[in-house]
């Protein structure tokens, strides 16, 4: 079961953009629990990634990912990430799967399953990987950054521009992301096949 | 493995002259593959009145890249007397191009030319490809003269040809 709060689920405008409201989600965590935004109380935002188990881009940037949760999650910046597939065509992203990928290789932020594919046509996401930084305010949850998580997707030694991280360090510190929007080469998402 | 620039060789199996100016060009046993980062790889964007390019952007890793490989394979054997040219350019990592982009091709019989982009600041040249392109593959960018077209799916074997056709009509 899934549910959308205070969006539809129609993706015909193209997903989100930049300044975007974004809408609340309620998805089911690895750990079997059912996570939404509004249970971070003291969340100042969030790293919203749709990634997965099987592409190869996902996979070389999970170190990453997991490094910009032990950054940020105590800041009030947590990871969330979402995986988007269809797991019928694509088993490596079932949910037992996602549990024994979150379990290897220690995930200490929420993996949740859009098994109904309604969150990622909201947000508009196209790719694994594919960021959504938000920020939380008094009336909800803007849309700050959309993208890539670097600019070097083979080697984290050679990264140059760390665009998630200056994103949020800008947040963090009261001002707005400099680059808002990236791209990104990465595996398409999976729709399940009507 | 030989490499450039004294593979003749190569160039003569490759049939054409090599384009652009690839970082390296790796000859594995016939199979020729220039490996270009995005400034080197520009060159072959250019185009050209006569002559219809689809360009396919694709990955051994990528599954919908995989099977539509045929319908390409097919439409461009049936092709083969009209001015189309196709190009594959595989964005898989550079450390596969060897072991897993090489026997791909052996394996598929890829006659047309395979080159590999690496350039992974790719946030730099998405947009340069097509200013719509989110990055997702894969993805076939067609064009003749002025006319252009980028389709960021997966396309069929009755899609490809009627799109290829519409451009050779002109």
């Amino acid at each position: 079961m899934m549910s959308m709060i205070g969006g539809s689920a129609i993706a015909g405008d193209g997903g989100y953009q930049v300044g975007d409201k974004a809408s609340g989600f309620k998805l089911k965590n690895v750990d079997g629990t059912w996570v939404s935004l509004d249970d971070y109380k003291d969340a100042k935002g969030f790293i919203v990634i749709f990634t997965c188990n099987h592409c190869p881009y996902a996979k070389a940037y999970e170190d990453r990912i997991i490094a910009l949760d032990r950054k940020y999650a105590r800041a009030g910046y947590p990871v969330i990430a979402i995986n988007p597939n269809d797991a019928v065509s694509y088993p490596e992203d079932s949910y037992e799967n996602m549990q024994k990928r979150a379990k290897e290789k220690g995930f200490t932020f929420p993996y949740l399953f859009d098994e109904e594919q309604v969150v990622y046509p909201v947000y508009g996401a196209t790719r694994t990987p594919h960021v959504f930084i938000l920020s939380k305010s008094g009336s909800g949850m803007t849309v700050e950054y959309i993208g890539a998580i670097d600019d070097n997707y083979e080697d984290a030694s050679k990264v140059s521009a760390r665009y998630v991280e200056d994103a949020v360090d800008a947040l963090m510190n009261g001002r707005k992301p400099e680059v808002t929007i990236t791209k990104a080469i990465g595996c398409s998402i999976k729709a399940k096949k009507s | 493995m030989m490499s450039f620039p004294f593979n003749v060789a190569g160039q003569e199996r490759l049939g054409r002259a090599i384009e652009g100016h690839p970082r390296e060009i790796v000859d594995v046993d016939g199979v020729v593959i220039p490996v270009y980062d995005f400034e080197g790889f520009k060159p072959m964007l250019a185009s050209h009145e006569e002559v219809t390019y689809v360009i396919n952007f694709w990955a051994t890793w990528c599954r919908p890249c995989v099977e539509e490989m045929p319908h390409f394979i097919q439409v461009s054997r049936e092709m083969k007397h009209e001015n189309v040219r196709f190009l594959y350019v595989s964005l898989d990592f550079r450390k596969n191009l060897e072991k897993g982009v090489v026997p791909f091709i052996r394996t598929r019989g890829i006659e047309d030319q395979v080159v590999m982009l690496n350039d992974p600041d790719a946030n730099s040249w998405i947009g340069q490809v097509d200013a719509e392109w989110s990055g997702a593959i894969p993805a076939t960018l067609i064009f003749r003269g002025n006319k252009r077209e980028f389709h960021e799916k997966m396309l069929t074997y009755d899609e490809l040809k009627s799109i290829v056709q519409s451009f050779l009509k002109q």
